[in-house]
């Protein structure tokens, strides 16, 4: 219950932030439509009571200080966190885990499968001991082929396990595009819903630091025209391991992405369980003046630009979409309706990425909210450099977004 | 942060090992002395040419052990320990061919004529199950036959037939259980015919009506039955394969007495999937049967164009998997071997290969003319020499259980079924609108909810461009 959460926190500030779900409360993992989904949830509000999520509670708000550094990497940031509330202090890497942990173990059926995945404990460290604890066959190592292992998860999947496919990098899932695509996407509609596919593909994607071109992929552009599939980024310890076991638990095929950068992200969490919804956007700094969407690492980025944005007197709502496909149009659209002017702020390239289709939907459904025309940052048409500095430029810095709010809120 | 890339440093210095034991350094080098002696006609070569002779000036230093083990064996040749067991050194330089003298011979158990060869080995069937087996090819063959000429005469809109497949069809099927799980390409409607489909249901996928389980969604022979334990089939080549070892690994992990089979045609066979698939099943050791249909043809790409190995058979062993050749147009031999390999596969847990030998008698589909790039003699030879159910019907009427009375009773019973089918399949009403947005989630999210309401809406102010058979 809702209520026992704030019990445990003994503060007068609420602990969870605005999108926790109480799992007691579900019945299903359904997705409904965004409108008669949130009559159904009762979400802790910040005052202490337990409301509806309804169209005016937008004003709930995480309670807990906003991460100020663009990529945390220090423990620093927590320290402050840790102060008051209990609940346990982790990596985002080691959110993840302790989520898929949870639901291999509250399901026999979930399994893993992907390259080094089984003693290695993966290459990011997130199944870490999972091959001791579950044996070698639930935890697979796989021979060297995107194509084949995530073919063979999809037919897992329709045979009644829940796979959990991981790609050491975002980028050799290209080589799985076949199978994400023809058969993910499309085998639960062209068989008349007699199968479905219940898998969870996920695995590190974004810049990082001197991968190389190759190793540096957005691949959330290129997978966000499938249809059939879902697709979720995490940017936080907490939305990574509520992500993580929502996507488990989702019917749906659901493409997480995760980030090389974010990984040791160190932040406090529940003792309970929890997951998060994986169609909604998180609101990460409400505000006044104008709406500046972000996703993954980039919302660190907003978040230091926000504090000289509020040493310069302007207050942005900093909103982090997570769900890549499909958008939060709610949350989004009371945002626009409420500031008038939209950033997006993006690691994606301009051509054809997630900013890209959000401007579209943006435009489209808000334009009359509009005072200004939609702005998105992106990164540029280019593969990534190797070079250290060039690489740096390549993605949108603070300094942009500063720019890019002033120019806006003329 | 660490990198987390493909190569590693350890692997480079393992294979320069390797290659340092290889070329004998370290040890006797009767390598190069060996070259030397085989090569009495050629002018002596300088010392800078011999790339082995430059080793060998520049690495004089016995080389020390690595984490392999080297030691002499009786024979005083060198064995080295490797991962997958001992490797025996050989001073003679010798390239395994690319082909064996002889090709994989073909099991099979009845002859051109229908007649049983002596002192065969296969599996027997009772009167019923090889009664169930014949009746099917011919319903199957009537089937492809009476669809065929309703997409020729505008009732259909695309069909795909498996004329001159009907055994491997029928037989692999009637060698299985129901609880196997079946990962078909497009060409064995039969193995569903087998397992109690009807056909009228065949009739309702191929007109798409709203009593097809795909509820109109897909094209004409794309059939799948989550009852029947049919994967719905993918358009995409190879792609099944994949998906095969992964419903084999599902089966392992539950310890069923079930295994998960695949089929597939020569041509699929290039696909990168194919290759995965077996490296995987061989390495997870998971149940399951790759059936490849080696019917000659890849649309119009012959076999001499999709690869150049002896046929798919020899490709099982590189993966570590027993394979067989069998004639794909011997019902009795498709069938034995089916449930030999099904046996093996459940039993000691490992994949088998079967490549049936056979000819795709039909153009690829009705949007092909295969005798525009093939002789109409090679396709009647096949078709009437080669015929796998004459050959069948012979064995079964020379055991008692068929007559010619039985065989006109059945054709003229299935033509009028099917013929009764298709009639009831053509009018029966199209599924609803809404399925064109359903089941691209478990429940429509907001974006195509939006989307069908557009679509209404347009409907709604122009119906009269809107079809009239898809009910709203």
């Amino acid at each position: 219950m809702s209520a026992i959460l704030l019990q445990g926190a003994g503060a007068a500030t609420s602990l969870s932030p605005f999108n926790s779900i109480d799992s007691s409360k579900l019945v299903a993992p359904s997705r409904s439509s965004l409108s008669v989904r949130s009559k159904r949830y009762i979400v802790a509000g910040s005052d202490g009571t337990n409301k509806s999520f309804g169209a005016s509670s937008l004003v709930a708000r995480r309670s807990e200080p906003l991460i100020p550094n663009a990529v945390a990497t220090k423990a620093d940031t927590a320290a402050s966190s840790t102060s008051s509330k209990p609940g346990h202090e982790l990596l985002l890497f080691e959110a993840l885990q302790e989520g898929l942990e949870e639901e291999m173990d509250r399901d026999p059926h979930v399994c893993v499968m992907g390259e080094d995945v089984g003693h290695y404990g993966g290459s990011y460290k997130v199944t870490k001991g999972l091959a001791d604890k579950f044996g070698d066959l639930r935890v697979l190592d796989t021979p060297i082929c995107e194509n084949a292992f995530t073919g063979m998860g999809i037919g897992a999947a329709m045979t009644g396990l829940r796979p959990v496919i991981e790609g050491m990098n975002m980028g050799f899932l290209l080589l799985a595009f076949n199978q994400i695509s023809n058969n993910c996407g499309m085998l639960h509609y062209t068989s008349g819903g007699q199968f479905t596919i219940p898998v969870v593909i996920r695995g590190p994607g974004g810049v990082g630091r001197q991968l190389g071109a190759e190793h540096s992929q957005r691949l959330e552009s290129y997978f966000q025209s499938i249809p059939g599939i879902q697709m979720v980024a995490c940017s936080t310890p907490y939305n990574a391991k509520g992500l993580m076991k929502a996507a488990i638990r989702s019917e749906n095929p659901v493409i997480l992405f995760e980030h090389v950068l974010l990984y040791n992200l160190k932040e406090t969490i529940p003792d309970e369980e929890y997951i998060c919804n994986l169609e909604e956007a998180e609101m990460v700094r409400p505000g006044e003046h104008i709406t500046i969407l972000t996703y993954s690492r980039m919302r660190y980025h907003v978040m230091q630009a926000a504090k000289t944005l509020v040493n310069k007197g302007y207050d942005p709502e900093v909103i982090d979409i997570r769900s890549l496909k499909p958008f939060d149009l709610y949350t989004i659209g009371n945002s626009v309706k409420k500031t008038h002017r939209v950033l997006i702020v993006e690691e994606c390239m301009r051509t054809g990425g997630i900013g890209a289709s959000l401007t579209a939907a943006i435009n489209e459904n808000f334009h009359d909210y509009l005072d200004a025309p939609v702005m998105c940052l992106s990164s540029q048409d280019v593969p990534t450099p190797y070079a250290g500095t060039l690489e740096e430029w390549t993605v949108v810095q603070p300094a942009q977004i500063v720019t890019a709010v002033e120019q806006l809120c003329q | 942060m660490p990198l987390h890339l493909r190569s590693s440093p350890s692997l480079k210095s393992t294979f320069l090992n390797i290659l340092r034991q290889n070329l004998g350094f370290g040890s006797r080098s009767h390598v190069t002395r060996h070259i030397r002696q085989n090569l009495p006609h050629d002018p002596p070569l300088r010392g800078s040419q011999n790339p082995i002779r430059g080793f060998c000036n520049t690495m004089a230093e016995p080389e020390t052990l690595s984490s392999f083990g080297q030691h002499e064996d009786a024979s005083n040749h060198q064995v080295m320990d490797f991962p997958g067991g001992k490797v025996a050194f050989t001073p003679e330089i010798r390239f395994i061919s690319e082909s064996d003298k002889q090709r994989v011979p073909c099991y099979r158990v009845l002859d051109d004529n229908g007649q049983l060869i002596t002192n065969s080995q296969f599996v027997q069937v009772s009167e019923e199950v090889a009664v169930k087996i014949y009746s099917d090819m011919v319903t199957l063959q009537i089937m492809d036959n009476i669809f065929y000429e309703a997409q020729r005469q505008g009732r259909l809109s695309f069909y795909a037939t498996a004329i001159g497949e009907e055994a491997i069809n029928i037989a692999s099927a009637a060698a299985l259980t129901p609880q196997d799980v079946i990962f078909p390409q497009y060409r064995e409607p039969g193995v569903l015919l087998w397992r109690g489909f009807t056909l009228q249901e065949f009739a309702n996928q191929c007109f798409g009506n709203k009593s097809d389980y795909g509820k109109g969604r897909q094209m004409p022979v794309h059939y799948g039955s989550n009852k029947l334990n049919y994967f719905t089939v993918s358009a995409t080549i190879a792609t099944q394969l994949p998906n095969a070892v992964g419903a084999a690994y599902s089966l392992k992990m539950d310890r069923k007495d079930a295994c998960a089979v695949t089929y597939f045609g020569d041509g699929g066979t290039s696909e990168g999937d194919f290759h995965a698939a077996l490296n995987f099943a061989a390495v997870m050791e998971a149940p399951v049967i790759f059936i490849c249909r080696n019917n000659g043809w890849a649309i119009s790409t012959p076999t001499s164009d999709q690869f150049r190995s002896d046929g798919v058979v020899v490709k099982g062993r590189a993966y570590g998997i027993r394979s067989i050749r069998v004639d794909g147009n011997d019902a009795l031999a498709m069938y034995s071997a089916v449930h030999t390999a099904r046996e093996m596969a459940i039993r000691e847990q490992r994949p088998i290969l079967i490549e049936a030998l056979t000819y795709r008698v039909g153009h690829h589909s009705t949007s092909d003319d295969s005798t525009r790039y093939r002789s109409a003699d090679e396709i009647e030879w096949w078709n009437k020499a080669r015929n796998p159910l004459s050959r069948f019907r012979t064995w079964i009427e020379s055991n008692g259980w068929w007559s010619d009375e039985a065989e006109s009773d059945l054709r003229s019973r299935i033509k009028k079924e099917m013929l009764e089918a298709l009639r009831v399949a053509e009018k029966t009403e199209k599924p609803n609108l809404k399925n064109m947005f359903s089941d691209v989630y478990d429940v429509p999210p907001s974006n195509l909810m939006e989307q069908e309401l557009l679509v209404r809406q347009t409907v709604n102010s122009h119906p009269q461009d809107y079809p009239s058979d898809v009910p709203l």
